[in-house]
């Protein structure tokens, strides 16, 4: 399962984000960050009382089953009246629920949260970055592990000289990607994988902002 | 007209480097001091990009700098802040302007420096730029596009021949040789029998190899580099060599140590150079040169 992870804003930010805005209506979702506790039943209650307290009129809540869905706009509509006296929607999903509220409701949209990446999750509690989604994709020559993603250099040609004993350099107990993807190379008999040398990367293969389409039937 | 250091590096003498660092700022008083003092003793020195990921005058004008005071400077580039329009740029400029010798480095990352929320682009890595620079010289860029002048460079990189593990940094190396590394100078090494254990292996290399020696100040700070410097590992014996030195003492024991190591080098013929980084004490290189017989 892959999920979209997030952190909520500092208060100071949300505060000046709010500024001027007196009512709002707060959605959750059931989804991503009910599983991160960002933006589940429980964090949508306490941001609403957090917020009451701060002088804000709350004209309800309510916490959509997956927020980034096209049904949203539809399951909002019960809400309709609230969210009609409302100055703003502050958003406690992720930037695609909030993006998604945003395109069908025509509300000022302020988001609670800050998304900070599409994770996997690899341990009880534990997401991790492992795609980047670049466009060019290199696992074929690295043993199944994206050095695009998991260097926090995005290097294709092996370990930088700040890595030492598995890790990387910016500490964190973060492992070096290069050190990871040498092991699993070494056990698999390819390590040769590693010693073709890679040229730059085509950072144009999935041009910004992406787009698919479905190709009209032939 | 030519590089004096490719020259060196070509005539199998000892060949000794060091570095010099831009200034934090528009005063170059401190780093022309440096030029001074050590553009008639060492082969070269390298002029440091941003080292640390902290943000300086930049490496390409304090290379300017040596080349007009009459050094043979090494323009360090580091792909850390320059995207492949910017470095092929920068080689040209530097080309143009006589700086024959360029030490590619992939860079160290933002977080570790003074601006933490900047952008790392790393659009090239390390042997990526070495490419980069072969295939300039054939009169062509990156985008397959012809050059009207074409550069030459003595290209080199840099082996942490401490790392553990060391096998991935050795498949690495390979890969620089292979895209057009002629010298490397390595990390800081201190445990001389574990970096001639290196060389038995490296020397099969069509490549210059230039030891790196950092100058102990004290042993606080040679503890600080084996806990905080990736493949930095300075042994017991040193640490507590720079203790027992007398307070005052602590540098005269290190610029000791670091010529001692150098001659041992240099005896055994263990490679073909050294690259001697006294980071902060650069008035003080001339002194380990000569605790090393150099000069």
């Amino acid at each position: 399962m892959i999920r979209s992870i997030t952190r909520q804003k500092p208060e100071e930010e949300l505060d000046r984000l709010l500024e001027g805005l007196t009512r709002l209506f707060i959605i959750g979702c059931g989804t991503c960050v009910t599983l991160t506790r960002t933006g589940g039943v429980e964090q949508v209650r306490a941001m609403s009382e957090a917020l009451a307290d701060r002088g804000k009129f709350i004209t309800g809540e309510t916490v959509l089953p997956v927020a980034c869905d096209n049904l949203t706009g539809e399951a909002l509509k019960e809400h309709g009246a609230q969210i009609q006296q409302s100055d703003a929607l502050l958003i406690m999903t992720c930037a695609f629920g909030v993006q998604t509220i945003a395109r069908r409701i025509g509300k000022t949209v302020v988001p609670a949260l800050d998304t900070l990446f599409v994770g996997k999750e690899s341990g009880v509690g534990r997401f991790d970055e492992i795609c980047t989604q670049c466009g060019s994709c290199i696992l074929g020559e690295t043993g199944g592990i994206c050095p695009v993603t998991a260097c926090h250099k995005g290097l294709l040609n092996g370990p930088c000289g700040g890595t030492n004993d598995g890790l990387c350099e910016i500490g964190d107990g973060r492992e070096c990607a290069w050190t990871l993807i040498y092991e699993r190379l070494k056990s698999l008999g390819r390590l040769e994988g590693m010693r073709r040398f890679q040229g730059p990367r085509n950072n144009q293969a999935a041009t910004m902002p992406g787009v698919w389409r479905d190709a009209p039937p032939t | 007209m030519g590089s004096s250091f490719k020259e060196a590096l070509d005539s199998g003498k000892f060949v000794v480097t060091s570095e010099v660092a831009p200034p934090k700022g528009t005063n170059l008083e401190k780093m022309e001091h440096h030029v001074e003092l050590l553009r008639e003793k060492v082969d070269a020195m390298n002029v440091t990009d941003h080292q640390s990921s902290i943000m300086r005058f930049p490496s390409l004008g304090g290379a300017l700098l040596v080349k007009e005071m009459g050094g043979e400077p090494i323009l360090q580039m580091t792909c850390r802040d320059r995207n492949r329009l910017a470095l092929q740029a920068d080689l040209l400029f530097a080309a143009a302007r006589g700086i024959r010798n360029v030490l590619c480095l992939t860079g160290d990352s933002i977080i570790l420096g003074d601006h933490k929320e900047a952008k790392g682009v790393f659009d090239l890595d390390s042997s990526q730029l070495l490419a980069a620079i072969r295939t300039l010289e054939k009169g062509k860029d990156l985008g397959g596009n012809a050059l009207d002048g074409s550069p030459e460079f003595c290209a080199g990189a840099i082996v942490t021949p401490e790392a553990n593990p060391i096998e991935p940094q050795l498949i690495k190396f390979e890969k620089k040789i292979d895209a057009g590394a002629e010298f490397i100078q390595t990390q800081a090494v201190y445990d001389l029998d574990n970096f001639k254990a290196f060389m038995e292996g490296a020397r099969q290399f069509p490549v210059k190899i230039l030891a790196g020696i950092i100058l102990l100040t004290s042993a606080p700070m040679a503890r600080f580099m084996n806990k905080n410097v990736a493949g930095v590992r300075v042994p017991q014996e040193l640490i507590d060599e720079m203790d027992a030195a007398p307070k005052g003492r602590k540098v005269d024991k290190g610029i000791e140590i670091a010529g001692r190591m150098i001659r041992r080098i240099r005896g055994e013929r263990m490679c073909d150079g050294v690259h001697i980084m006294a980071i902060g004490k650069e008035e003080r290189v001339p002194d380990i040169m000569e605790a090393a017989g150099l000069i």
